[in-house]
């Protein structure tokens, strides 16, 4: 769960497309590490393009401190797109799993409580009900908040992926031009 | 043996080799070890590549960096695995921070032994990431011929910079009929060629009314020699240029329009004219700490045209006006057609006032010998046409101060890192790239003992430069901040130093010792009517600071002149 600090940050979020070499997820966390930036969540899968993988990630802080961080990334050979998908309209979704402690004979409760989340349950013990839930995460993280009430006995986050929403599926190079091209032709909002 | 040709089936040591040529390297320098024997192997084939013995990987590196930046071509050198690959990681971060074109190829342990703690391993390319522009762990001999043309490409194109070849011992062995390629692409690499035309535009209107205007020329004018059409831009409009360390050289110093070097240890009047200056254009330069000061303060009035080939360093440090992504050489020649001359001469005036009563260049008139008269006594001697490689230090400042260059890379520094110990190997790896150039390596004491080693291969190879100590008996640049600024106590800042010439002697090479300004002409005098290399010990006075200074967290308008 996110500390009282982390909650009162700015997050850029943002999708890189880069080349499935070994080595380039270091070189991406470290370009970022020492230039300063820090990483919230990353995320690494193949793309719709073989050999290409896509990386979606959040990093602390926005303007013009994030344009230096893309144009770090830039600079990596292996990088082939940033976006900055921080002012576009996104599909953000992470999934939890959680296993919620139900001692007190508390489990029928987390039950109901988990659907109003759609949330699944997995798993069920004697004392305890698992929980999987793909949602944004902010809707999480009020899952997590509900969740705690009776104790997290053990949480895993796999981290957002994200994905602009727009007139073409999925986001290859031109789709995203395309919107970043409709962005300004509107004035900046979308 | 097949050793120019582009196919057929060779080993991957030959195919290093093959690339070399194909590339025009003549010279390697290196240290071998194990997991690079068979790679030595090869060499010993190819005598068409001279191989120097460095004494230390990282004067392998500083060679390679100085034989680069004399040449604007790429240089190359080697070691094995492990301890060799780490030696060289001072000299890969400093020709990352100064952009200098340098493949470095090391041997790994073989390939079924990598991820065991094998002798000698280490994680070599997980070590230089931070400091190459690129690097690889090869495991594949049908990519070798590719990934070794492609680090070639890469080191030089664009803003250049190291590439490290990470080569298991077994690659070196192993076959392959792969060809090498002519050409090279890689996607998600395309580096920019001339700055887009409307921001040209805008950039030569700002010029066109500039009242105040100054040109910085930076390391980048050097890279993409700019030289002439940076001279036709400054003479057709009448604007002043000064050069940041890594700029010198670019603008003739002696040039009416030449106003020396900025920054930390920059000219007086160089500094005031930036302070006050309504226009600046930056040319290949990076807006590093040591040449803005406090940024904040830095040409509070002036418009920026900031001109570079990296998109990262555009308002990476300051706010410009007219941000201008481009290769400086095809940007100013876009540019020099749509600019005309200027109202400057007011301000030209001004500035040549100011030189006059601020003469920052000229070194005090004392019968004692200063450090900045060694470096006027070079510059006389050899007419300003010696090329100078200056270590780090008050050295490295003086001389960039004390020289008057008026040819493009006749100087070289490494000012990004600052690495003491780079004036000697870089200097060998400069006198290779050019034999008959009269090379001369400027050293603090403190610094010449951290690659001292190299007087061997200085030696051996009978590398022709003149290597002139400066002998303050202190790291005068430690004794300069801690008396200015830690209230003269002294840590760690004076040098119990063995006597130079001697060292020089015992490693073969004539050693002269110059006291005073009368027996350093003499010295000098002698040192060049030897064909080969002199070592001379210019025991300077001690207690002299480098001036003007820029102290820490003031601005350029503050520079202090004494
Ligand atoms: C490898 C390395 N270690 C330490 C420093 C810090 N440093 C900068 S200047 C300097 C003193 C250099 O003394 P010397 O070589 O005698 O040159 P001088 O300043 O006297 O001309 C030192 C220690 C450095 N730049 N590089």
């Amino acid at each position: 769960m996110l500390s009282q600090r982390e909650q009162s940050i700015q997050y850029s979020t943002m999708v890189l497309l880069v080349e499935d070499h070994p080595g380039v997820l270091t070189k991406v966390s470290m370009v970022l590490r020492r230039r300063g930036f820090n990483i919230a969540s990353l995320s690494v899968g193949h793309s719709e393009q073989p050999g290409v993988s896509r990386m979606t990630i959040v990093v602390e802080g926005t303007g013009p401190r994030i344009k230096q961080c893309e144009k770090q990334l830039y600079k990596l050979i292996e990088v082939l797109n940033v976006y900055d998908l921080t002012e576009y309209d996104r599909v953000d979704k992470e999934l939890a799993i959680v296993r919620i402690s139900g001692q007190g004979g508390k489990r029928a409760e987390i039950t109901s409580a988990a659907q109003a989340f759609d949330a699944e349950v997995v798993d069920l013990g004697k004392d305890y009900v698992t929980c999987q839930i793909t949602a944004s995460p902010y809707s999480i993280e009020r899952f997590l908040e509900m969740a705690s009430d009776f104790g997290i006995m053990e949480l895993t986050r796999t981290g957002v992926v994200t994905m602009a929403r727009g007139r073409k599926a999925g986001l290859g190079a031109q789709s995203v031009e395309q919107t970043e091209k409709e962005v300004t032709s509107q004035d900046g909002t979308l | 043996m097949s050793n120019d040709s582009k196919s057929g089936r060779r080993s991957g040591g030959q195919i290093i080799c093959d690339v070399l040529l194909q590339e025009g390297v003549n010279a390697i320098f290196g240290m071998p070890g194990g997991a690079s024997l068979p790679f030595y192997d090869a060499l010993y084939h190819y005598p068409q590549i001279r191989h120097y013995l460095a004494r230390h990987e990282q004067g392998a590196g500083f060679m390679a960096d100085g034989y680069a930046r004399a040449k604007n071509q790429v240089g190359v050198c080697t070691s094995t695995s492990g301890p060799g690959a780490t030696n060289f990681v001072t000299s890969m971060a400093s020709a990352q921070m100064d952009s200098v074109p340098v493949v470095y190829i090391t041997g790994q342990v073989a390939r079924e032994f990598i991820g065991t703690d094998a002798f000698q391993e280490t994680d070599a390319t997980g070590v230089s990431i931070p400091v190459t522009k690129q690097n690889y762990l090869v495991k594949d001999i049908d990519e070798l011929p590719r990934t070794v043309k492609e680090a070639f490409y890469l080191a030089k194109s664009g803003r250049p910079g190291p590439v490290h070849l990470d080569i298991p011992k077994d690659i070196f062995l192993a076959e392959t009929d792969a060809p090498i390629p002519d050409e090279i692409e890689v996607r998600g690499y395309q580096p920019a060629s001339a700055g887009d035309s409307g921001m040209i535009r805008r950039a030569a209107d700002l010029i066109n009314e500039a009242k105040k205007p100054v040109i910085i020329a930076g390391h980048g004018v050097a890279i993409s020699e700019a030289w002439d059409e940076l001279r036709v831009l400054a003479e057709k409009v009448n604007i002043p240029v000064i050069t940041t360390l890594h700029g010198v050289g670019c603008f003739p110093e002696t040039h009416p329009l030449s106003m020396g070097m900025l920054g930390m240890h920059g000219m007086y009047y160089a500094n005031i004219a930036v302070d006050q200056c309504d226009l600046l254009i930056g040319i290949g330069f990076r807006f590093d700490d040591r040449v803005t000061g406090r940024v904040s303060g830095f040409a509070p009035n002036a418009k920026i045209i900031h001109i570079d080939l990296d998109p990262a360093e555009i308002e990476k440090v300051v706010q410009t006006d007219v941000p201008i992504v481009g290769d400086a050489k095809a940007t100013l020649a876009q540019l020099n057609p749509i600019v005309g001359r200027a109202e400057t001469d007011t301000w030209l005036d001004y500035l040549s006032k100011l030189r006059s009563e601020h003469p920052s260049e000229t070194p005090p008139d004392t019968d004692q010998f200063l450090p900045q008269h060694m470096i006027r006594q070079i510059y006389k001697h050899s007419d300003g046409k010696a090329k100078v490689i200056a270590d780090v230090g008050q050295n490295q400042m003086w001389a960039s101060q004390n020289f008057f260059y008026d040819h493009p890379l006749s100087f070289f520094s490494a000012g990004g890192t600052g690495p003491m110990g780079y004036a000697l190997p870089a200097a060998m790896g400069v006198q290779v790239a050019c034999p008959d150039d009269e090379v001369w390596c400027v050293t603090g004491d403190g610094g010449f003992q951290i690659n001292i080693q190299e007087l061997a291969a200085v030696a051996e190879y009978k590398i022709p430069i003149k290597i002139g100590v400066m002998n303050n008996g202190h790291l005068g640049m430690i004794r300069q901040w801690q008396n200015r600024f830690y209230d003269g106590r002294l840590m760690g800042a004076e040098l119990a130093n063995p006597p130079f010439d001697k060292v020089a002697e015992a490693y073969g090479i004539p050693g002269l010792v110059a006291r005073t300004k009368d027996e350093a002409d003499e010295a000098i005098a002698k040192a060049r009517s030897i064909d080969g290399p002199v070592l001379i010990d210019f025991m300077v006075a001690e207690n002299e600071d480098c001036m003007p200074m820029v102290f820490p967290g003031a601005s350029l308008a503050e520079t202090v002149e004494a």
